[in-house]
């Protein structure tokens, strides 16, 4: 930083300071439960999905259609009660090949989020899922896709209903 | 405007470390008591403290401003913590400039710490909660997905190579080899290094994302006329800007930054910047990936869209070309301890416009500069600009 500091605090410890306790350090197991409300517009979209449709929301002020549905239009600030099916076949908006879980373990194949634009919406109007039943190094943007659901009765009314998005066949 | 012109006049900083055996609130306490000795004041003469720091489930401490607030000089004072994500240290220009430009404080006291390394054994579980806890958590999203996903778009937008963005992250890692806070200055590191480095969530590799680190970051603020009396070199907050773009990502174009285009734009209106690319000399752009330093200047409007990789490619961006970029090496080579990182951005621009910077000094004289952060679900955009020359 700057010139005139001659010595700066901050002193670094190794993992192994930590895992062979020469430095006293304490491990604390949370306990934190939630029951979370899915609101209005989700609780729709959860019950669409456990009858195997997407449903979207139409703003008729601003004459978008987004998905996830929200109850209100944040950009016009008007109510949005249009709810829409929307096609499960969309379009690979942007995608990852990502070696490590979200509690960063690696892993040997690659889960492959994408941003998937569903047939039917206004883009950019994508949701986050996961690619599936496709080789990594084939997947592309640009690349049409359809949901892949599980079986009826499997369905619970969340998000991983869709298994996940794998290629639509072509011809 | 009625407000009144605000300078900072002091700084500190601790060293960007992992795994700092220093508590959060000795952390803080070193880079407060470094940035008033910096400018020769005591706790008295500080009216109010501004704290910045990130999610209260990195420390496991709930409501992590009240338990910074003895480290961060705020005993018995009005003391307040602003918190939106990565953008945080940077929006404490913003939050330390109304608190004083209101009339409210004659002298503030601004102070950003973070430690990630407390959250065992990767501070990435915790971001866990950052998404949706209904339509997206269920699919355990890594924060490393949204980076990852931006930035595919981000070069599939424009036609901008692995290799083409690989070059900011030698940068930065070289600028930080003179810094003596940073955790990762290499001034050898090489291109290839970078393009052979672990794949952790294609496009993002292990060389183009920012460490896990610890650190604190402090400034001093002061009114027009007090500043004066305090020091000969004030430098002036000129513009602030931030805003905030919908929590709904993915409803998004990922190839461009609006919110920081919003937030640049009311920190030029403020600082009467016409023609940014000529008037602002030193640019901090926030750059926990490298592909966001790139993504960012085009945002602040320095770069035309997909273009911002060929200024990188020219050297127009290094330390001694003609827009400096990241001269302080960034978060690529500082380290990233999230809130304090932003400030360090502050910070920079503080000891360049003051000619103070040693090894990292850029050439020339630089009259004015910007700092910029982001954070949270991609929405947030907070600039800072700071000046030498007084606010008309």
């Amino acid at each position: 930083m700057t010139q005139r500091i001659a010595s700066y605090p901050g002193t670094a410890l190794s993992e192994e300071d930590i895992e062979q306790g020469r430095v006293l350090s304490v491990h604390d197991r949370l306990r934190a439960d939630y029951a979370w409300d899915a609101g209005l517009a989700v609780g729709l979209y959860l019950d669409g999905l456990k009858a195997g449709v997407i449903l979207g929301v139409r703003c008729t002020r601003c004459e978008r259609t987004v998905v996830p549905p929200r109850a209100f239009c944040e950009q016009c600030f008007a109510p949005m009660d249009a709810f829409v099916p929307l096609s499960d076949v969309g379009t690979v908006n942007t995608f990852s090949l990502c070696y490590v879980t979200w509690d960063v373990k690696r892993i040997a194949e690659p889960l492959i989020p994408a941003v998937i634009d569903l047939d039917g919406t206004s883009p950019p109007a994508g949701i986050m899922h996961l690619m599936g039943g496709v080789a990594p190094d084939r997947v592309h943007i640009g690349m049409r896709v359809r949901a892949v659901w599980k079986p009826e009765r499997a369905r619970q009314g969340a998000i991983t209903d869709i298994r996940y998005f794998k290629p639509l066949r072509r011809g | 405007m009625s407000m009144r012109r605000v300078a900072v006049v002091g700084a500190g900083m601790t060293r960007f470390v992992r795994r700092a055996m220093e508590t959060p609130k000795e952390l803080a306490w070193h880079a407060a008591r470094m940035a008033l000795d910096s400018c020769g004041l005591t706790l008295n003469d500080v009216g109010g403290v501004c704290i910045g720091s990130a999610p209260d489930a990195f420390d496991g401490v709930h409501m992590k401003g009240e338990y910074l607030s003895d480290g961060s000089g705020a005993w018995g004072k009005p003391v307040m913590r602003s918190y939106v994500g990565g953008g945080t240290g940077v929006f404490l220009g913003p939050h330390g400039w109304y608190h004083v430009a209101s009339g409210l404080f004659d002298v503030v006291l601004v102070v950003a710490e973070e430690k990630m390394s407390s959250f065992y054994p990767h501070a990435q579980a915790a971001f866990l909660t950052i998404f949706d806890h209904t339509t997206e958590r269920p699919l355990e999203p890594n924060l490393l997905w949204i980076f990852a996903l931006e930035m595919n778009r981000y070069m599939q937008a424009y036609g901008i190579s692995k290799r083409d963005i690989a070059q900011v992250a030698v940068k930065n890692k070289r600028n930080a080899a003179d810094h003596p806070c940073a955790m990762l200055g290499e001034a050898n590191i090489t291109v290839e290094d970078v393009l052979n480095s672990e794949v952790l969530a294609w496009p993002v590799q292990r060389l183009d994302v920012s460490p896990v680190s610890d650190g604190a970051v402090a400034i001093v603020m002061a009114a027009e006329g007090v500043a004066e009396r305090i020091t000969d070199r004030p430098v002036w907050v000129q513009g602030v800007g931030w805003n905030l773009d919908t929590a709904y990502w993915t409803n998004r174009d990922l190839a461009y930054p609006e919110y920081v285009e919003r937030a640049a734009r009311m920190a030029y209106d403020m600082a009467g910047v016409r023609e940014p690319r000529k008037e602002i000399h030193i640019v901090e752009p926030y750059d926990p990936f490298d592909y966001k330093e790139l993504h960012h200047l085009e945002g602040l409007l320095l770069a035309d869209r997909g273009k911002a990789p060929e200024l990188t490619a020219q050297g127009v961006t290094a330390r001694n070309g003609a827009m400096p970029v990241c001269p302080s090496g960034g978060l690529l080579g500082v380290g990233n301890p999230i809130t304090a990182a932003g400030l360090m951005k502050v910070a920079e621009l503080f000891w360049q416009l003051r000619g103070e910077a040693g090894a990292r000094q850029v050439p020339g004289t630089p009259e004015r500069g910007l700092a910029q952060a982001w954070g949270d679900l991609m929405q947030v955009g907070t600039v800072t600009i700071l000046g030498t020359q007084r606010p008309a």
